[in-house]
């Protein structure tokens, strides 16, 4: 193993880490600290996330992230193509639920844009986006799970996801970028064997939840391993800019599909998982439950979803279909014009936010008339939940700090956009 | 719209010399400032018992290229209380490219701001840690900014040593 010397490390993130002020006491303190480097290429950070770890013995005295190792620059690009063009690229933001990314941007592109998609069109978004959060929480928890050693687990929660991205190669012909959405609806009609799948998954979802419980939430390693680890308190997590499952682990009731609702959330009937603790135990209940309300609102979009058009009929704005462009003149007109300058939205600025499963993912989209937006700025909210974990490994054991990447579940192609 | 005006009256009474003006757009409330007093306002709005504006979601900045204030620094904070997002602008000159931090109300904002450094090269002053968020340290150039081009520039990053 090669020695970490000092011209391995940039100047200026070496003075930073030693820069840090730390309250951490340590029992019978050794001289020397040493400085770990941990990533960008390690199996547990999940992605391309690196650590710089200032170490008295195995005990964390300072953290600092170095983050942009997947930095592809996605504002900059979206800056230089029309509103669709940018549709693929929000697959590989947060590349484990990328249809509710898709439903994000396409909602935001709509509220610039003024107009909205037809009710079909709603439901089916709806639905996609609480399937990618039930695949996104399954995936969670199986990679908390194996970062403590509990390998089963990841297993079980692969082969629930599996049957997921059966139904969305089904949808729409794709298993992991989807690019499912259109702005003003969506690319096809969700078939009836489509929607009988979803229904059969989300059957015999509950028995396999349970089964993965039934293995760890009565196992003393797991439990011990993230009982009292990486603890952030209310008032800590609002002032961290926590959103989704990790704020409402320290005891915030905060869930924009409850807060600002968007689609239909507000017809459905649904609770919202709270746990007081904040620990990355309680980020993993509050994970595994919320699988349990998504499928209870997946079961509700499939008893009242309507019939009728998924693409609004608005041929300024909206792309038709495939099959009418090759067969009359005034769509091949509208498709070469959007395809060519875009949709153009009317002057202004606007920011629409959804519940993605990492927490909100927003988007803040100027518009100066043109084809392509000024500015877009993606609010991602695993950048921003990273930001606390300096202050959460601070005292803990590196064995902890993967258990709190784990539980924090952050996506570095969202972090690095 | 009650709210909408409340906040609106909030800052007229206590920033005379700073508040701008405000606007609604689609149903967003945004509101427009001078950037000298841009940490007492955001103090004003996060403490302030009828407003409680305790989360910041996101610090940004637009560059308007041509424009004589070339920045525009862009905040969204919301408020649990009344479950509603408000947008702060304040402008930033080219020649002065410097704009207070609010990491100190909000300790969100630290990281955002570092990214707004990075990739508009606007300066916080008494930013506890300004460092470049994404590009390398040493980095020269400023990518969302209007004159850096998409296909980048050649030779400007540099390779690993060895």
């Amino acid at each position: 193993m090669e020695k970490l010397t000092e011209k391995d490390i940039n100047p200026k993130i070496l003075q930073a880490l030693m820069d840090i002020e730390s309250d951490v006491t340590v029992d019978e303190a050794l001289e020397n600290e040493m400085i770990l480097n941990m990533g960008p290429q390690h199996p547990a950070t999940h992605g391309v996330l690196r650590l710089l770890l200032r170490l008295d013995g195995e005990t964390i005295v300072a953290c600092v992230p170095d983050l942009g190792y997947l930095h592809r620059g996605y504002e900059k690009l979206a800056e230089n193509m029309t509103f669709y063009e940018f549709i693929p690229h929000t697959d590989r933001l947060d590349y484990l639920s990328p249809m509710s990314n898709n439903v994000a941007w396409v909602l935001a592109v709509e509220k610039l844009a003024g107009i909205e998609a037809p009710p079909r069109a709603q439901y089916i978004r709806m639905m996609v986006a609480e399937l990618a959060r039930i695949a996104s929480h399954l995936i969670a928890i199986g990679a908390l799970s194996m970062d403590v050693g509990a390998l089963t687990v990841f297993l079980w929660t692969l082969r629930e996801r599996e049957k997921i991205l059966d139904i969305w190669d089904l949808l729409c012909g794709a298993r992991f970028t989807n690019s499912y959405t259109r702005i003003g609806g969506v690319a096809n009609d969700a078939q009836p064997e489509a929607l009988a799948m979803v229904r059969d998954f989300i059957v015999q979802l509950e028995g396999s939840i349970d089964e993965c419980e039934r293995l760890i939430n009565s196992n003393k390693i797991f439990i011990e391993r993230l009982d009292g680890i990486g603890v952030a308190t209310k008032e800590q997590a609002i002032d961290f800019g926590f959103t989704g499952p990790n704020l409402r682990a320290s005891g915030v009731e905060f869930d924009l599909r409850r807060a600002t609702p968007y689609m239909f959330y507000n017809e459905m009937d649904f609770n919202i998982p709270v746990y007081t603790e904040g620990d990355s135990l309680a980020r993993y209940f509050v994970r595994a439950d919320e699988i349990r309300e998504s499928a209870k609102i997946v079961k509700q979009v499939l008893d009242k979803i309507p019939q009728g058009e998924t693409l609004l009929n608005q041929p300024k704005k909206v792309l038709p279909k495939k099959v009418e462009v090759y067969s009359k003149m005034e769509e091949l007109i509208h498709d070469f014009m959007i395809v060519n300058f875009g949709i153009n939205p009317p002057k202004g600025d606007i920011y629409s936010a959804i519940e993605n499963p990492k927490g909100e993912l927003g988007f803040y989209l100027v518009s100066e008339g043109e084809g392509h937006p000024w500015r877009c700025k993606i609010r991602s909210p695993s950048f921003v939940n990273l930001q606390s974990l300096p202050y959460l490994v601070k005292g803990h054991m590196i064995s902890d700090v993967v258990a709190i990447i784990g539980s924090l579940d952050a996506i570095m192609g969202e972090a690095d956009k | 719209m009650e709210l909408k005006e409340l906040i609106t009256q909030k800052l007229q009474e206590n920033f005379p010399d700073s508040f701008i003006s405000s606007n609604v757009y689609m149903g967003d409330l945004s509101v427009e400032v001078d950037k000298k007093d841009i940490v007492k306002i955001c103090t004003l709005l996060k403490e302030n018992s009828e407003l409680e504006f305790i989360l910041c979601e996101d610090v940004t900045a637009i560059d308007w290229s041509k424009r004589k204030d070339r920045f525009t620094v862009v905040y969204h904070i919301f408020s649990f209380k009344h479950n509603f997002r408000l947008r702060i602008k304040a402008n930033v000159d080219e020649s002065d490219c410097t704009i207070d931090t609010v990491s100190s109300v909000w300790n969100t904002a630290n990281w955002e701001e570092r990214e707004v450094y990075d990739m508009f090269g606007i300066s916080f002053n008494n930013h506890p840690d300004l460092r470049r968020m994404y590009m390398p340290e040493d980095f020269e150039h400023y990518p969302l900014r209007k004159d850096f081009p998409l296909t980048g520039i050649p030779g400007s990053l540099s390779l690993p040593k060895k």
